[in-house]
């Protein structure tokens, strides 16, 4: 049997699953749409995944990064769980040697991270606004009828692109209607919105940010050919989209995973790619011991719960181990 | 006369002894919750900061028990903040309340309004004696309760059993509030130390140490922020915060510019020469000081908007590089889901611990 690792990414738009061997090669990855139910995608990403691997390998540590981390890892039994930060930083310093800059933009969240000599120094997410994110490109790619696949090819055909405001989406989306209305063709207003959306994300995220060469570009909007052409112009020097840009973070975790189960020598958690046979459901009830009211969120597997989260103050903590 | 004042973190014990001991009836404001928030959100300007529409939701639930009066502070300099009870009192009156709002400034900015809102909440048979120790003895409690609180966010990091601190700072905090006199007060402090200090600790690890500086409301209301210091002390880090309202008043309101302070000021020199209002200096001043305490790193908490602290932050990367400390700000505002809050506080926590890795592997190669 060889050993192999899996690493789970489930974030608000998509979810990664990706499973590795001891070189940190790639056996299996999959790429999947969270569509707002991450506990069925991640049963289905199993059970896909499972028949993708070949037969002789065997998973001896699992990890979990995402916004749902901690959901998915009671799932499946992690053997760690770990912010998407740490985990995007371990990938892409594997793939982009020296990598000093990680530009990361998600479906709902986007990132900087500034490494120097491999070691995350500094590090920032969108605070404020989803304006600049995949949300927003694909909720413009389904108004204008393009689909998003194409969105980066048309951008780059632009000649003229226009000015769209990228502080807002609000502001952007009226920008873009205006603009349109005056007869400007597609692609000049879809690069214009990829030039915005750089526009925004240096200015928010990147703010007081040193942004150094190597810089490496990923998340699922690093498909958007646009997007890498509106970063390079606007920062003076390549930059480099990794070959699995759209995993990272899986594979991090993934990396994560092996480390500490080799680190500790412990035996993994991990449930088996069965959790797909196990029925899993979310319930939630307001705690009314003191006027915080918080709702208590119980996760229960066949029945039975396994972990509960939200109250503030701690009283209702469950995490099965 | 019914009275109310504002939540802030855990000071509500002494403030309601001294209005109990002033002979009026006490409204005790309830912790901000949900409700708080959406009460405060739906009469609030829309661009007001948080600490506005916590406070103006807390009025009006403390209006619902009954207060009539509630005591408030101002503020000076550019910070909205010193108008605010002046907007409180107009939407709590437009929303057909007679509730009164009595906001201290600071004494120096004026003696005669300082002391007229003294003399409306001094009972008028009281001397002006009695009614000064009763003051002093309420600020004792105060900084007694500063002083428990500091001892919990000191242990936490070691405990072995998670939650431990936290259940005997509360065992600590009900003794106090019982405590009436001054020798009680003081019964209850050591009380209350002993509790702590025999929650079990495993001394054997070296916690990171992290300061949380920034805006004074959203850095001592746990209920605003997630209760961070309480979070990060679980997570097995150790914090420490700039601000406390003993240390405030002292510092702002009684005599201004004690040693402490004029230390702040001194360290942000370099960097920041000028009033900006709010803590907007002092959080500059304090990235200083922890850094040169040797904190591996520190966290600015403000609220979303605020001026001083936007201003504070546009210098913030300057400051962490020439200091070598790494900062991170963290914007409060409605949300109450803590997973975004979270996510930052693993990933920055990673950051301070390689980082650390990184230290020691080149101090043993030097």
């Amino acid at each position: 049997m060889k050993r192999a690792f899996l690493g789970i990414d489930v974030g608000s738009v998509s979810t990664n699953l990706i499973v590795i061997d001891e070189q940190d090669e790639i056996l299996a990855s999959l790429y999947l749409r969270t569509q707002g139910q991450p506990i069925r995608v991640v049963q289905e990403g199993m059970q896909e995944i499972s028949s993708l691997v070949p037969d002789d390998i065997e998973i001896v540590a699992a990890g979990t990064t995402g916004s749902a981390r901690y959901l998915a890892g009671v799932m499946v039994g992690a053997d760690i769980i770990k912010n998407e930060i740490t985990a995007h930083a371990i990938a892409t310093s594997r793939f982009v040697p020296g990598v000093q800059t990680i530009l990361e933009i998600g479906g709902q969240d986007s990132k900087i991270i500034i490494l120097r000599d491999d070691i995350v120094t500094d590090f920032a997410m969108n605070t404020v606004c989803a304006a600049g994110t995949g949300s927003f490109l694909d909720q413009q790619s389904a108004r204008l009828c393009i689909p998003i696949e194409d969105f980066g090819g048309l951008a780059i055909k632009a000649e003229h692109p226009v000015r769209i405001a990228g502080r807002c989406t609000v502001f952007a989306e009226s920008d873009m209607v205006h603009k349109q209305q005056l007869g400007h063709s597609t692609e000049d207003i879809i690069a214009g919105l990829c030039e915005a959306l750089v526009r925004n994300y240096l200015n928010n995220v990147g703010k007081g940010k040193e942004i150094l060469p190597p810089v490496a570009f990923q998340g699922g909007v690093a498909a958007n050919a646009g997007i890498k052409k509106a970063f390079e112009q606007s920062l003076g020097h390549e930059v480099i989209v990794p070959k699995h840009f759209a995993v990272m973070g899986a594979f991090g975790v993934a990396i994560l995973a092996r480390e500490k189960v080799e680190q500790n020598k412990e035996e993994t958690k991990f449930k088996g790619f069965e959790v797909t046979d196990f029925s899993y459901q979310t319930r939630s009830f307001e705690c009314k011991s003191c006027p915080n009211h918080c709702e208590i969120v119980q996760f229960f597997q066949n029945g039975e719960v396994i972990a509960r989260w939200g109250s503030r103050c701690g009283k209702w903590d469950v995490q099965a181990s | 006369m019914k009275l109310t004042f504002p939540h802030m973190g855990y000071s509500y014990v002494a403030f309601k002894m001294l209005i109990e001991d002033l002979g009026y009836e006490v409204v005790v404001p309830p912790e901000p919750s949900k409700r708080t928030m959406d009460l405060g959100v739906r009469y609030s300007p829309e661009f007001s900061c948080i600490p506005f529409k916590v406070l103006l939701g807390t009025f009006l639930e403390t209006i619902e028990m009954g207060a009539e009066v509630g005591i408030s502070s101002g503020g000076v300099g550019p910070c909205r903040a010193g108008y605010y009870s002046i907007m409180q009192q107009k939407i709590i009156n437009e929303l057909g309340h007679d509730f009164k709002i009595l906001s201290f400034e600071p004494p120096q900015s004026n003696y005669l309004d300082f002391i007229k809102k003294l003399w409306m909440i001094k009972p008028k048979r009281m001397s002006w004696r009695t009614f000064i120790q009763l003051i002093k003895k309420g600020y004792k409690k105060l900084e007694i309760t500063d002083e428990i609180e500091f001892l919990m966010y000191r242990y936490m990091p070691y405990e072995i059993n998670k939650g431990d601190t936290a259940k005997a700072f509360k065992t600590a905090l009900d003794m106090l509030d019982e405590a009436q006199t001054v020798d009680d007060i003081e019964d209850a402090r050591w009380e209350g130390i002993k509790v702590l200090a025999k929650v079990p600790q495993d001394r054997s690890q070296t916690p990171l140490k992290i300061g949380i500086i920034g805006e004074i409301y959203v850095v001592l209301e746990h209920a605003v922020n997630f209760c961070i210091q309480k979070n990060l002390g679980e997570m097995g880090v150790y914090t420490d915060r700039s601000i406390w309202l003993t240390s405030y008043a002292e510092k702002n309101v009684f005599v201004e510019g004690r040693e402490g302070e004029r230390d702040v000021f001194q360290m942000a020199h370099p960097y920041l020469n000028e009033m900006i209002g709010g803590h907007g200096i002092n959080s500059i001043g304090e990235i200083v000081i922890y850094a040169k305490d040797g904190y591996d790193g520190v966290i600015q908490l403000a609220p979303f908007s605020c001026i001083p602290e936007i201003m504070a932050k546009g210098i913030v990367p300057r400051v962490s590089r020439e200091e070598g400390i790494p900062v991170m700000t963290v914007f409060i505002d409605e949300q109450t889901a803590a997973a975004g809050l979270v996510t930052r506080l693993e990933a920055f926590i990673d950051l301070l611990k390689r980082r650390r890795e990184q230290n020691a592997d080149k101090r043993q190669l030097a």
